[in-house]
């Protein structure tokens, strides 16, 4: 899936950008370049991996390039989507390298100048990258003090770092850029680093305002949308108006008469128009939409009878999780089923691609979380040398998993290439993006479990139904303009996400301990809509069923949520994070919400091995017409060590909201043939009017330990908390996603 | 050709009348706040202000605006000299991906010239024809509240004067 990393010509690109930057270019002997730091593996055992990243790019100077006018760049293969986490990557070099924080610049994913990271999703980015950077800069650290100890004659104990130079027991001071030697950084990482303690930490864990907002907030040119090159001509695309429809006759002389009108661009099933004003490109695309003439063959499956659907689709069975402990005796037991619908990324800022094409070379300003599989794919389709296109990342409006980026990316170059020497900007319109970005699969999940006499969980069942949660690109046949291009490229098949972080069965294994259980992933290949990985794939839908279940279980047993929840975890983080959110919201056994309210409680670790997120919240249910609104909901999160805590909320509130939305208003909608939610009217998210009265996020700190992804773990419970919430409201128990108004009024009333 | 005025410069246009705004902003004058999110009005990312009132420059056509003065972000301040309302969104740290925050910030911005004590209700009602995708509603909430502090305070500048008329 992931090209492999083309370090020999990234590192003569590094090197000749180096020498043009009048770096130091000095040959320099590694041999012990870390004295003491650096022990010798034993000859018979194979040394570890350095970690994070530098696993898959170990070079130091695939991360950090010193000039020698002592300017610091931080290459990072991830993308900057809006997490902030440009920011926390530029804090952890400083800390590291022991310089200023703004004198550091970090260059995020371009496939000629960073590592190959493959995607920036699954709440990767701080563990991968995060800790690559920080290994990386102690060692580069490392390399300047002995560089330094020679040059001084003292030994490495004797010098401290400080500000961007070593500074030496005698005062004397060398600043990196007197230090830097052209190779000095083209060393590879070493499994261990000293890295500093956190009871030192400057930069790290303070809440660094983030480098991006400025430009964001002045309307300074921020996103791939804000692109102007010189010569840049409008782009727009004519779509089928169902999955697999066939342009059997489009005539384009009108259009390619209107004013202003470039080119029309037809391959196949792809259309596109060409224009130099985007306006006058916006009406042509609608006459060109009206001109063409389309063959529909598409069946949708019923949108209504999604449990169905989905268990008759032809499935691949596996166990994925067994435990037995025949002592364990079962005497009440109780089954659900639970629903989630396909929902849509719905990126505020529909995609938008630049691509020139020039001298036989392709270069991509994209979105796309995934600079390197974008180029291959777009390589494949294009049937050019990967070498010879650049994919380069831009910000655009936030993703959320795999939206129309990388398709947008591909209309472009294909665009482009019929239009050489030409930068072509494709902006998507609102439909299009409702209308073909890959959804969020739906998702079917069966459980069923027992309580013992003491009123613990004597068994366990988790069966889940649901599609791959990946059909990124890597291949052409992933990319909309590949797939409708004359010479098409065949979707490639579905495959399932491997665990231990899985697909469709991610935190499907329970993390409480049952003396029995038995967990098994239906893995559905065929695909009936486009889907792809939605940010926390099947863990937003899996934690919502686990959790509600519980709590539905806590009911069986006469017992408080938090409490029966405490007493089936053994993870003492876990156990931590629940008892914080517990108690910061005031969590008592036996509390009675007042009138129409209800308290919900809700808990996971993402992946069983990323970050802990407990989430409680208060609702209220208006009962004459169903309406829920979240009033408050407080979070506590163990992310590892944190390095920008106020980054951290922020990702927290924003699940958490975000989450509200996907659980309370959201289904794409389809009939036999089209996807019929095409807009904001068609597809309502939640608005102002139900923003809750207060988000409190909570973190628990964990210095030295290593970073957990963050950016997706508050998305399932925030869901089963408020189900939770709304069930302790009503009275009724709802397992169909979204659980809207009508659903609410309809339970109540029955 | 039309004269536009736009943060208190005129600016010969010369696109076709039926032009929404935000393209005239984007492509003719090469301005990048206003952002395009629907071309519907549902979404409230292209928001402007014409004189004193915000208003979806995605669905208002270029015909509509002789003789007005139109306000974009950029017109309020700048990274350096940031308006209050900038300044508000940049101490919260109000954005995630930000995509959307341009025209929140102008509605916000025209609300609190209109009424300065705006509630927390007021807010919340002005904001409803704004989607966040990120889910910063909260930063957004309490930045626009930390906006009308640091306006109650602050003396206009010349730009948020314009903005105001």
């Amino acid at each position: 899936m992931n090209a492999p990393v083309d370090l020999d010509r990234r590192q003569l690109d590094r090197r000749q950008v180096l020498a043009g930057g009048g770096a130091l270019i000095v040959s320099f002997s590694l041999t012990n370049a870390f004295g003491e730091d650096q022990a010798a593996p034993p000859a018979t055992a194979p040394a570890p991996p350095p970690p994070g990243s530098l696993k898959t790019s170990p070079y130091l100077d695939s991360w950090l390039r010193i000039d020698a006018d002592g300017s610091i760049t931080v290459f990072t293969g991830k993308a900057e989507l809006g997490q902030g986490f440009k920011t926390a990557f530029q804090q952890i070099a400083a800390e590291e390298l022991d310089v200023p924080f703004a004198s550091l610049k970090v260059v995020t994913a371009d496939t000629k100048l960073t590592a190959n990271e493959g995607y920036t999703s699954g709440s990767h980015s701080m563990q991968d990258s995060g800790t690559a950077i920080q290994n990386a800069a102690a060692q580069a650290r490392a390399l300047l003090l002995n560089e330094a100890a020679k040059r001084l004659d003292l030994p490495v104990r004797r010098l401290k770092t400080e500000t961007g130079a070593v500074i030496g027991s005698n005062g004397r001071r060398l600043s990196y850029g007197e230090l830097v030697a052209g190779d000095m950084l083209h060393v590879q990482a070493t499994p261990t680093s000293k890295l500093k303690e956190p009871a030192t930490f400057k930069v790290m864990g303070k809440s660094v305002p983030r480098v991006d907002i400025p430009a964001k907030v002045t309307g300074g040119a921020a996103y791939v949308q804000d692109m102007r090159p010189a010569g840049m001509v409008h782009a727009r695309v004519v779509r089928p108006p169902s999955y697999g429809a066939e342009l059997t006759g489009c005539d384009t002389a009108a259009v390619e008469k209107m004013t202003g009108v470039v080119k029309v661009v037809r391959d196949g099933n792809f259309l596109a128009v060409v224009g130099n004003r985007e306006f006058q490109t916006v009406k042509a695309m609608k006459a060109l939409a009206a001109a063409a003439q389309w063959k529909e063959t598409a069946k949708l499956p019923k949108q209504d009878d999604l449990p169905s659907v989905l268990t008759s689709l032809p499935a691949q069975t596996s166990t994925i999780f067994e435990r037995s402990d025949p002592t364990v005796f079962s005497q009440r037991t109780i089954e659900a089923i639970y629903t989630r619908p396909y929902q849509a990324h719905g990126s505020i800022g529909p995609s938008c691609a630049v691509a020139e094409f020039t001298d036989g070379k392709m270069t991509v300003w994209t979105h796309t979380q995934g600079v390197y599989p974008d180029r291959q794919g777009i390589a494949e389709m294009l049937h050019m040398a990967p070498d010879d296109v650049r994919c380069i990342h831009v910000e655009g409006s936030g993703c959320y998993g795999h939206n129309g980026a990388d398709d947008a990316a591909a209309d472009a170059a294909l665009i482009a290439r019929a239009m050489p020497d030409t930068p072509v900007r494709v902006q998507w319109m609102r439909e299009q993006e409702h209308g073909w970005e890959p959804f969020g699969p739906a998702m079917m999940t069966r459980l069923k479990a027992s309580l013992d006499g003491d009123g613990k969980i004597a068994d366990w069942n988790f069966e889940v139904w649901s599609n791959t949660h990946s059909m990124r690109p890597g291949g052409a046949g992933c990319m909309l303009a590949g797939q409708h291009m004359e010479q098409a490229f065949a979707v490639p098949p579905a495959k399932p996400l491997p665990l231990p972080e899985g697909g469709g069965d991610r935190n499907a294994i329970p993390i409480y301990t049952f003396p029995n259980a038995h967990v098994v992933h239906h893995f559905l290949p065929d695909m009936p809509l486009r889907i792809s990985a939605m940010r926390s794939l099947g863990a937003y839908h899996n934690v919502f069923s686990i959790e509600s279940f519980m709590d539905e279980l806590a009911a069986l047993a006469g017992a408080d949520p938090v409490a029966f929840r405490l007493k089936h975890l053994d993870d003492p983080r876990g156990r931590e994070v629940i008892e914080k959110a517990a108690q910061e919201f005031g969590w008592r056994k036996d509390q009675k919400a007042p009138q129409d309210r209800g308290y919900g409680f809700a808990f996971a670790r993402y992946k069983n091995l990323a970050a802990y997120c407990a989430i409680a919240s208060e609702v209220e249910v208006n009962r004459e017409t169903g309406r829920p609104r979240l009033v408050r909901a407080v979070a506590a999160v163990d992310s590892g060590q944190v390095v920008n805590p106020d980054s951290l909320i922020n990702q927290i509130e924003g699940a958490i909201v975000q989450s509200t939305s996907w659980t309370l208003y959201e289904s794409v909608t389809f009939d036999d043939s089209r996807i019929t939610s095409i807009d904001w009217q068609t597809y309502p998210i939640l608005r102002f009017d139900a923003v809750p009265d207060s988000i409190e996020v909570h973190i628990i700190n964990r210095p030295g330990k290593p970073f957990l992804g963050s950016g997706e773990t508050g998305q399932g419970p925030a869901a089963a908390s408020l189900a939770n919430a709304i069930a302790n409201a009503t009275g009724k128990r709802l397992r169909d996603l979204p659980l809207t108004r009508k659903r609410i009024k309809d339970a109540i009333d029955a | 050709m039309m004269t536009l005025k736009v943060n208190g410069q005129d600016h010969q246009i010369d696109s076709e009348p039926d032009t929404p705004l935000l393209y005239v902003l984007r492509d003719e004058l090469q301005l990048n706040a206003a952002k395009f999110g629907c071309g519907l009005g549902q979404c409230g990312a292209c928001t402007v202000i014409v004189d004193g009132k915000a208003v979806l420059s995605c669905v208002t056509p270029l015909v509509l605006l002789e003789g007005k003065h139109v306000t974009t972000l950029e017109g309020l301040g700048t990274v350096s000299e940031p308006a209050p309302i900038q300044r508000a969104f940049m101490e919260e740290q109000s954005a995630q991906c930000g995509y959307c925050i341009a025209g929140m910030m102008m509605r916000a911005q025209a609300l609190l010239q209109r009424n300065p004590k705006a509630s927390d209700e007021q807010i919340r009602a002005e904001l409803a024809p704004h989607l966040c995708r990120c889910g910063t509603h909260m930063r957004i909430l309490r930045a626009i509240h930390r906006a009308a502090r640091l306006m109650d305070t602050a003396e206009l500048s010349p730009a948020e004067q314009r903005s105001a008329q």
